[in-house]
């Protein structure tokens, strides 16, 4: 879910930052954070989580609780999603909208039985949390948890690799989640990911977040996945990069995220934004967020226009690259919404030269969820 | 040894004759990761020392591959269309990139041999 920015300022550090460097991971600068984009190569460590188990440090991303009774409706007013109805362990992803209907975060909420714990992109925690505090009313508090390290375990063999640590996780079905012990550390785990494939995401207090990454890659199943897979995976299973595929530009409806505004929002509109976002609803956008599947070998990036047979401009490429499992290159844009139907037949500038690619059906890699 | 030389932006060029091969090291393969697309120059195409003559598209990025002289393409690759990873697995070998003919042989001059390459190399870590 998030979005590179390098700063000046001086580069922070998760707690697996030493592992990462002990593990052979190359690092590069990530949202204001000294992270690894790779161990073993991409390629890889991309088909390593697609077929056993792959261990992701996400430690840079926010995590927020809201404090207090009401948190859900105060929460409600900043957000497109149902609060009031979401039971205890169940999760939800939602989209922190502005005034104009555009996407200012996307992120995972949880209800738990004294808070609602919230996830957010690292480069928008910083706003995300100025946003909540100036928004939630006295006695709902907002308390940033630096002092916890997130982890995830994705893949095929990842909820046995922790049920075998963790006696219980596999119980939990899909975005849900609950606390369990392991070895005297308290886990808040949610078996959720931003990779397409079964898995669950594992927020660990910090002092304990070495020992259970080596715990979890003791098991020959498990290796750790740097970025770089982490952006692949994500993209050939159809999910958003914030800064890249959504952001203040752009609204939910036209970035096909309407699933994630619930009937009792979507008829009344009481969210930032609502008036353009009910219009887009009945009206329809005039651009879609789509899949689309280059013909040929090369992967179209990031900022490549996108052109109808005529060279008329009808949208832009937000994320492409190659797919190792799909085996060929993918990419996800905007396009006009009369073009949005898959097997539309289009072009992309790239390098001077015009690309065929067709609109596709996300995701291109099949969801392996445990519903 | 070979006579093998080295540009600061990691390509490789082995000259025999009038015409050159050329590729990228294997430093500059190991850097970039993955390789999965490599857009080759059109033979008979005029490449100018210091342009862009070829692109290289790892998972995660594209790379422009610069022309270490000016000449005329005379050879591609067509290898890697098919098998891109070629240059993963030997940069300096049946990863090669184009050959062409060389317009001035002072074109090489300043580029750095084996041992200079290692050296500078061992500077940038």
């Amino acid at each position: 879910m998030s979005a590179d920015s390098d700063t000046d300022q001086t580069i922070l550090k998760t707690p697996l930052n030493d592992l990462h460097r002990a593990l052979g991971g190359r690092m590069v600068p990530f949202a204001g954070y000294d992270m690894p984009v790779q161990f073993d190569g991409i390629m890889a460590e991309h088909t390593h989580t697609r077929t056993a188990a792959g261990l992701f440090d996400v430690s840079h991303m926010g995590q927020v609780r809201l404090v207090g009774d009401g948190a859900d409706a105060a929460l409600e007013r900043l957000i497109p999603s149902n609060m009031k109805e979401l039971k205890p362990g169940k999760q939800r992803y939602s989209l922190f909208l502005n005034d104009a209907g555009g996407i200012l975060d996307d992120l995972m909420i949880t209800r738990r039985e004294d808070d609602l714990l919230l996830v957010v992109n690292a480069a928008c925690k910083d706003a995300d949390i100025a946003h909540l505090t100036a928004a939630m009313p006295t006695g709902i508090a907002v308390v940033p948890m630096p002092e916890r390290a997130l982890l995830a375990l994705q893949g095929p063999d990842a909820v046995s690799v922790l049920d075998a640590l963790v006696p219980g996780v596999a119980e939990l079905t899909f975005m849900t989640s609950g606390s369990f012990d392991w070895d005297g550390a308290d886990l808040w785990i949610s078996r959720s990911g931003y990779t397409g494939e079964d898995g669950c995401e594992i927020s660990v207090p910090e002092a304990r977040a070495v020992a259970l990454a080596e715990a979890l890659l003791a098991d020959a199943r498990v290796k750790p996945i740097g970025l770089g897979a982490r952006d692949s995976l994500r993209l050939e299973a159809g999910l958003c990069l914030y800064g890249h595929d959504i952001d203040t530009t752009t609204s939910p409806v036209e970035a096909n995220l309407q699933w994630a505004m619930q009937k009792r929002r979507r008829e009344a509109g009481d969210f930032p934004g609502g008036e353009r976002i009910l219009r887009e609803l009945a009206e329809g956008p005039t651009r879609r967020r789509v899949g689309l599947k280059p013909e040929g070998r090369a992967p179209i990036r990031e900022g490549a226009a996108i052109l109808e047979a005529d060279g008329r401009n009808v949208g832009t490429i937000t994320s492409g690259g190659f797919g190792p499992s799909v085996g060929g290159p993918v990419a996800m844009g905007y396009v006009e919404t009369a073009l949005a139907e898959p097997g539309t037949a289009l072009f992309a500038e790239q390098r001077g030269k015009s690309l065929p690619l067709q609109v596709a059906t996300l995701p291109f890699s099949p969801h392996n969820y445990k519903r | 040894m070979s006579d093998r030389k080295y540009t600061k932006d990691h390509e490789w060029i082995d000259v025999s004759g009038g015409e050159a091969t050329i590729g990228i090291s294997d430093y500059a393969q190991d850097q970039l990761g993955d390789v999965v697309y490599v857009d080759l120059p059109d033979v008979g195409q005029q490449v100018e020392k210091g342009a862009e003559a070829a692109v290289i598209e790892s998972v995660k990025a594209a790379s422009e591959v610069y022309a270490p002289a000016t000449g005329e393409v005379t050879a591609r690759n067509d290898a890697l269309d098919d098998n891109p990873a070629l240059v993963n697995e030997s940069a300096e070998g049946d990863g090669w990139f184009y050959r062409m003919k060389l317009s001035n042989m002072s074109d090489l001059d300043g580029l750095m041999d084996a041992e200079a390459y290692a050296a500078y190399l061992e500077a940038l870590d």
